[in-house]
């Protein structure tokens, strides 16, 4: 009689499903309420801290917020520094991890695991004395020397993960390079690069998205409104003019988030889902 | 096979091509030079004169010269309820959202996300997951509108007839603290759901078949074989937490008064606000070696695992 042994397992199977549909829906509840706030606020012109639908709803603090001095600016200014800053950190990750992942020697393992230790350092830490050295050697205030900084802040990461994209790619075919005579440089970027460009990507992109969100390097070294990038520009709804337009500050939240939102979506789907990071995690 | 191009610098010594080797040795390691030099010149020279100015007394404005004090700041910091009070905030900070938070909730998530039906897992993969992309900055706003007296949480408790309450100032610490749980989860669950994924069907299987309850899985199976996972998702976790700071700008500024200023938001008050560098950076010393520590523990997992 094999019927009534497997119909209760089915129902058990069933039930478990439903109790764990059941729980992940109230947590995700409980996530969705704020981003809820987010893109009902920015489409009402009447917003305020509380989640509503709103009355009228309307693109108006769309354009309110699309003006050259709130939205373009710190926007061109985000990209520049965070495009900049990427190229530096992948060309430097790139060459970087070349020798690295090819080459045997006593002090690649040390330097290895000196990039490893890098990774988990809380930069946030130092962020102190390169203030200070930043007003010394005159690189404060300047979008060169912040994108520098941002650059080399992301590098350990950045050389890792190339490394071990770089791995993967079997030696075999850059020997063959080599016989024909070809130099490391060649071999580099005839062979091995546009064989890893998925993972180049991947690299290229993570970074530029950290970079995007990160406030707290250019709200210490930059300080003229002018060259401030979205992710400080943003405070400029506190404070001015005593009272926020909160459905402004939404709006404006959405379009400076929607870059990185797009370039995650484009990973995931590159990658089946954040794995990479995982993989990289893990080592 | 041309093995010998690929071996490596340091193989075999032959005395006669040393010179010509040490110049080819050279030549292959030069792509690691730019990388070495950025590294050198804004990681490695920040965190030495971090270092130098932590023995220092160097301030912002009104002070000629800077002269050496030896351990002072780090006396003066020991004493000072200030900073002691940043020790303890900062504390609970990662206790409540790294530890019980990200880490607890991240497992829960990724474990019931395995049984859940489809619909339910992509959309709260996808929620968990945006809040996760969203530039921290946004992710302050936005819980600062949750938590705020006039905000949704009040709103949704007045609804359900509960007290509400201006939780920005009852409990500044803990609304921060879930902040960081609301940002930061979607990282542990990456991880967890990877590890569990991981797990041979067939060990959970034939547990079941031994009449094993979920409970009793949960803790003889699952947990001791993502052990390491858990170690090194925690260990994250924390790090990351150890250096919030645009967050808690964004959320409380450490206030009100200080009754969320944890660490990186005590250095900045004191080495620009107050203009103390020496001593603000003595209490980054501190927190960077908190990190080192941390991030050596992580080595020796990572190298247990190869």
């Amino acid at each position: 009689m094999p019927a009534p042994a497997v119909r209760p397992l089915l129902t058990r199977r069933a039930r478990h499903r439903l109790a764990a549909d059941a729980a992940l829906l109230a947590v995700t509840a409980a996530f969705a309420v704020p981003l809820a706030w987010l893109v009902l606020s920015s489409f009402d012109t009447e917003a305020t801290l509380r989640v509503k639908v709103p009355g009228s709803p309307s693109l108006d603090n769309f354009s309110a917020v699309l003006t050259d001095e709130i939205t373009f600016t710190p926007m061109l200014n985000s990209l520049l520094l965070c495009g900049s800053a990427t190229a530096l950190t992948v060309a430097c990750a790139a060459l970087a991890a070349y020798p690295l992942s090819r080459y045997r020697s006593r002090f690649s393992r040390p330097y290895l695991l000196t990039i490893l230790f890098s990774t988990c350092l809380p930069i946030t830490a130092i962020m102190v004395p390169v203030y200070a050295l930043f007003v010394r050697v005159n690189l404060i205030d300047t979008l060169y020397g912040t994108a520098l900084f941002l650059a080399t802040a992301q590098l350990p990461f950045a050389i890792w993960l190339m490394k071990n994209f770089m791995d993967g790619i079997p030696r075999v075919l850059e020997e063959a390079a080599w016989t024909d005579g070809a130099s490391w440089f060649q071999a580099l970027w005839r062979v091995i690069l546009p064989l890893m460009g998925p993972g180049v990507t991947v690299v290229t992109i993570y970074t530029f998205a950290i970079m995007w969100g990160n406030f707290f390097v250019p709200f210490l070294l930059l300080l003229s409104p002018d060259q401030l990038p979205a992710s400080v520009s943003i405070f400029t709804f506190f404070g001015n003019y005593g009272a926020i337009a909160f459905g402004q500050l939404a709006a404006f939240s959405i379009l400076y988030s929607t870059p990185v939102v797009l370039l995650y979506v484009l990973i995931s789907r590159r990658l089946g889902g954040g794995f990479a990071l995982g993989g990289a995690v893990k080592g | 096979m041309s093995r010998a191009a690929a071996t490596g610098a340091y193989g075999t010594a032959g005395s006669v091509a040393r010179p010509r080797r040490r110049a080819r040795a050279l030549l292959r390691w030069s792509p690691l030079a730019p990388a070495t030099i950025l590294l050198l010149l804004f990681l490695a020279g920040p965190i030495g004169y971090c270092v130098y100015i932590a023995f220092t007394d160097m301030q912002l404005t009104g002070q000629e010269s800077t002269s050496f004090v030896g351990l002072a700041n780090f006396r003066r910091a020991f004493g000072d309820p200030a900073f002691l009070n940043a020790v303890v905030l900062t504390l609970v900070f990662t206790l409540v959202s790294s530890i019980l938070g990200q880490n607890t909730l991240g497992l829960a998530l990724a474990a019931l996300m395995r049984r859940a039906s489809r619909p339910v897992r992509t959309l709260t993969g996808a929620v968990v997951l945006t809040a996760w992309v969203l530039p921290e900055i946004v992710a302050g706003f936005l819980l600062y509108t949750f938590f705020e007296r006039r905000g949704t949480l009040n709103a949704i408790l007045d609804q359900l007839h509960l007290p509400s309450q201006n939780w920005l100032f009852t409990l500044p610490i803990l609304a921060v603290s879930f902040a960081n749980v609301w940002r930061g989860t979607a990282f542990s669950m990456l991880i967890y759901s990877a590890a569990l994924a991981e797990i041979p069907q067939e060990v959970t299987e034939s547990a079941e078949v031994d009449g094993a309850s979920g409970r009793q899985r949960l803790w003889h199976i699952t947990l001791p074989m993502i052990r390491r996972s858990i170690g090194t998702n925690l260990m994250l976790n924390t790090l990351q937490t150890l250096s919030v700071f645009g967050l808690i700008w964004a959320m409380t500024r450490g206030g009100p008064g200080s009754r969320s200023q944890t660490l990186p938001v005590f250095m900045y008050d004191q080495a620009f606000l107050k203009s103390l560098i020496g001593y603000g950076t003595a209490v980054a010393l501190l927190l960077l070696v908190v990190g080192a520590l941390f991030s050596v523990v992580y080595l020796r997992l990572l190298r247990e695992e190869v």
